[in-house]
């Protein structure tokens, strides 16, 4: 019998990359190579006709310049984002803290699946039910404020608070997701540590800043960075909360997913879209790297 | 031996022919419209009469949500997947013409003359350039919808033939309990039908149009403009009969009179079967109020249309343009009426008086012939310009005649740069 020459490590490893280059050539087909076609589609004006694509060089990138709803939908976006993530973070972590402290598995389970229901209901249902609820006329949150002797909101309406009762929206749609990453982050941290601490005189406070704090810190990160991406994408949520007036009243809700989706197949203006899309990759790479940098630290004990 | 092979390949060259002849004699074409209960049954029926009649001839119907529908027909063309005919409207023609995905209809197959003839005046808004890019099944005006019984509780006789009526109405129509309305006169809807309302309507019964006859100018911005616009405007500002978004939802207006809170609308002869279906409550239509008794009437037309795209060539092309000619032909349109509630294109059908006499078509079927489409350029741009102007006032507290030429400078903008 003739012994292979390769060790059985290197089998594996070998078999293994066969099975990656799969999703590899997925990733790079299906995913990489149509954002550099938007690349390269960002310097042509759009035909259905790709001999009829009249190369217009970085006019489209000069037009953004001028374009005030790119500077508006940027603005919105950022925005969105600023509210949107931190107010994510800390719920999701005041949540998931409580759901811990919650002893009794099966009832830590209903909770964690009450919580989770949201991100797992349509976005059309979701926008449905609140602009009911926000309702001036007939809502039960100005019948709450009423209550309390404060005057009633249009919440969706008046152009000043449109963009914060859409984040708000958004954070409780993906509460229930980002309390089961936090939970689970919370049931990695070994007992001892808080024992061991405890036995040293720390009091809850301390332990909450000085272990659980820095264990979280890998949750921390991967849910900032996702949840930052999330929010600079969005687009469901706001076309569903403002169905025939997308992205308004008065452009007060318009994001950049929302504009690049209006002027390519509102207008079949692709190259432009495609232009902003591209300004929008790029300011995502930007936030996720310097996120990754600033907020990625290892911490062992 | 020579001959035998000399006959062997005339029996191959005739065998082939036979099989390519075959081949062309069957074609499939591909239709593309949105999903709409009556109208996918209604144009599966009308396939069906059509490929009975055109045994070589076979049409694949295809539908998408409304909300995914011109982003799919957006990347598929170019992919070369899409529809050889396929269903948009009528404000989408310039932009889609522009960037390719539509071909004009070849002129001996369908004759720009005859259908200036046959179809009402609106369908003209299908053609640029001089060229027809589709043609339409069926129309649609704009009415005032109200409820008869809300009507009469209020003591009001009969539906308001004036603006200065209509408010009048509106106020009787309007209950309000503290801060919160419980009934409101007029659904007013910026982004439903009412910027139409302002441009097409109230503009042109103050005596002005929305644009130069080469369509490059903007010409709302005169006083008459201003004048239709504030009185739009002063509906919710002074009169208070109605506010916008009384009921939440896409349709809210709507929603609202059906649920009969809502005294009168102004919708769309697409809306008649919703109402109908969903309002438990006598109520009427009536056609749109005029500034006095006696003065220019003015309504708001739009159509859906059948156009051709770049994927039907050749054998492809001849069996898409059969296909437009059958779902716009009388025959087509009169079962269309009957099916899904839309007014027939062809002028002499709308000429049957037992359609303008009918109670709720009428009204619709009488402003046909003055209604006109307002030539887009970029349908969804265009509307959000009325749409702002209005929010700016009735939100912001702007002044209407600062709002009015934030509208006017922003459209000149659209026309400017689509037809640079």
């Amino acid at each position: 019998m003739k012994r292979s020459r390769l060790s059985l490590a290197t089998r594996e490893a070998l078999w293994a990359y066969a099975f990656l280059l799969i999703p590899l050539a997925f990733f790079l087909f299906i995913r990489i190579w149509p954002a550099f076609q938007a690349l390269w589609l960002s310097l042509y004006d759009w035909n259905a006709d790709p001999a009829k694509r009249a190369f217009v060089g970085l006019e489209h990138y000069a037009q953004m310049a001028q374009d005030p709803l790119i500077a508006r939908s940027l603005r919105n976006t950022l925005l969105y984002t600023l509210i949107g993530v931190p107010a994510q973070l800390v719920l999701g972590l005041g949540i998931a803290l409580l759901l811990n402290a919650v002893t009794r598995e099966r009832l830590r389970d209903v909770f964690r699946a009450i919580y989770f229901a949201p991100y797992v209901t349509p976005a059309v249902a979701v926008a449905w039910v609140f602009s009911w609820m926000l309702s001036a006329n007939f809502g039960v949150v100005n019948e709450m404020l009423r209550a309390v002797g404060l005057p009633a909101q249009d919440f969706l309406r008046n152009p000043s608070l449109a963009l914060p009762t859409v984040t708000a929206v958004v954070v409780w749609q993906n509460l229930g997701f980002q309390v089961v990453l936090f939970l689970a982050g919370l049931q990695n941290i070994p007992r001892d540590y808080y024992e061991a601490a405890r036995i040293d005189g720390a009091d809850g406070r301390q332990l909450f800043r000085h272990i659980t704090l820095p264990l979280l810190n890998p949750v921390m990160v991967f849910s900032a960075v996702i949840g930052t991406i999330a929010f600079l994408q969005l687009f469901t949520q706001v076309v569903n909360l403002s169905f025939t007036d997308q992205g308004g009243p008065l452009h007060s809700t318009l994001t950049v997913a929302l504009y690049i989706y209006q002027v390519a197949f509102g207008r079949f203006d692709l190259g432009y879209a495609a232009a902003i899309t591209v300004l929008l990759f790029a300011i995502i790479l930007l936030i996720t790297l310097v996120q990754l940098r600033l907020l990625s630290r290892r911490v062992e004990y | 031996m020579l001959r035998s092979f000399v006959r062997a390949r005339a029996l191959w060259a005739g065998l082939l022919a036979f099989g390519l002849m075959s081949a062309q004699a069957q074609v499939t074409i591909t239709y593309w419209q949105y999903d709409f209960k009556s109208k996918i049954e209604a144009i599966d029926e009308l396939i069906k009469r059509f490929e009975a009649a055109n045994p070589g001839i076979k049409v694949v119907h295809q539908t998408f949500p409304y909300d995914a529908y011109q982003q799919k027909v957006g990347s598929s063309i170019p992919a070369g997947q899409g529809p050889d005919v396929v269903n948009l409207f009528y404000g989408w023609l310039p932009t889609w013409v522009k960037a390719g995905y539509l071909v004009p209809l070849p002129e001996n197959l369908v004759s720009p003359k005859q259908v200036d003839n046959d179809f009402v005046s609106m369908a003209q808004s299908a053609k640029m350039g001089g060229k027809y890019y589709g043609l339409p099944t069926a129309v649609r005006s704009l009415a005032l919808f109200y409820n008869k019984d809300l009507f009469q509780q209020a003591g009001i006789s009969k539906p308001p033939r004036t603006w200065a009526e209509f408010f009048e109405a509106g106020k009787k129509l309007t209950v309000k309990q503290g801060d919160r309305y419980t009934q409101i006169g007029y659904g007013i809807s910026p982004d439903g039908q009412d910027h139409h309302l302002v441009r097409e309507v109230l503009l042109r019964q103050m005596g002005g149009r929305p644009y130069s006859d080469d369509g490059r100018k903007v010409l709302f911005g005169g006083a008459e403009g201003l004048k239709a616009f504030t009185m739009y405007t002063d509906w919710v500002k002074k009169h208070g009969i109605g506010i916008p978004s009384f009921f939440p939802g896409n349709n809210g207006y709507r929603d609202g009179f059906i649920a009969g809170k809502i005294g009168m609308i102004i919708d769309g002869s697409f809306a008649i079967g919703t109402i109908r279906s969903g309002a438990k409550f006598n109520w009427g239509v009536a056609e749109l109020p005029v500034e006095k008794v006696g003065g220019r009437k003015a309504n708001f037309g739009s159509f859906w249309l059948h156009g051709i795209t770049p994927l039907a060539k050749g054998p492809k092309l001849e069996a898409s343009v059969k296909l437009l000619n059958f779902i716009t032909s009388a025959e087509a349109q009169r079962y269309w009426l009957e099916k899904v509630g839309e007014l027939p294109a062809r002028k002499d059908l709308i000429k049957d008086p037992k359609l303008s006499l009918d109670p709720v078509y009428g009204p619709f079927i009488l402003s046909l012939s003055y209604a006109k489409a307002t030539p887009f350029v970029d349908e969804a741009a265009q509307r959000t310009v009325i749409v702002n102007a209005i929010n700016r006032v009735l939100l912001q507290n702007m002044d209407p005649a600062q709002s009015w030429k934030i509208a006017v400078e922003e459209e000149q903008k659209i026309l400017d740069s689509f037809y640079k």
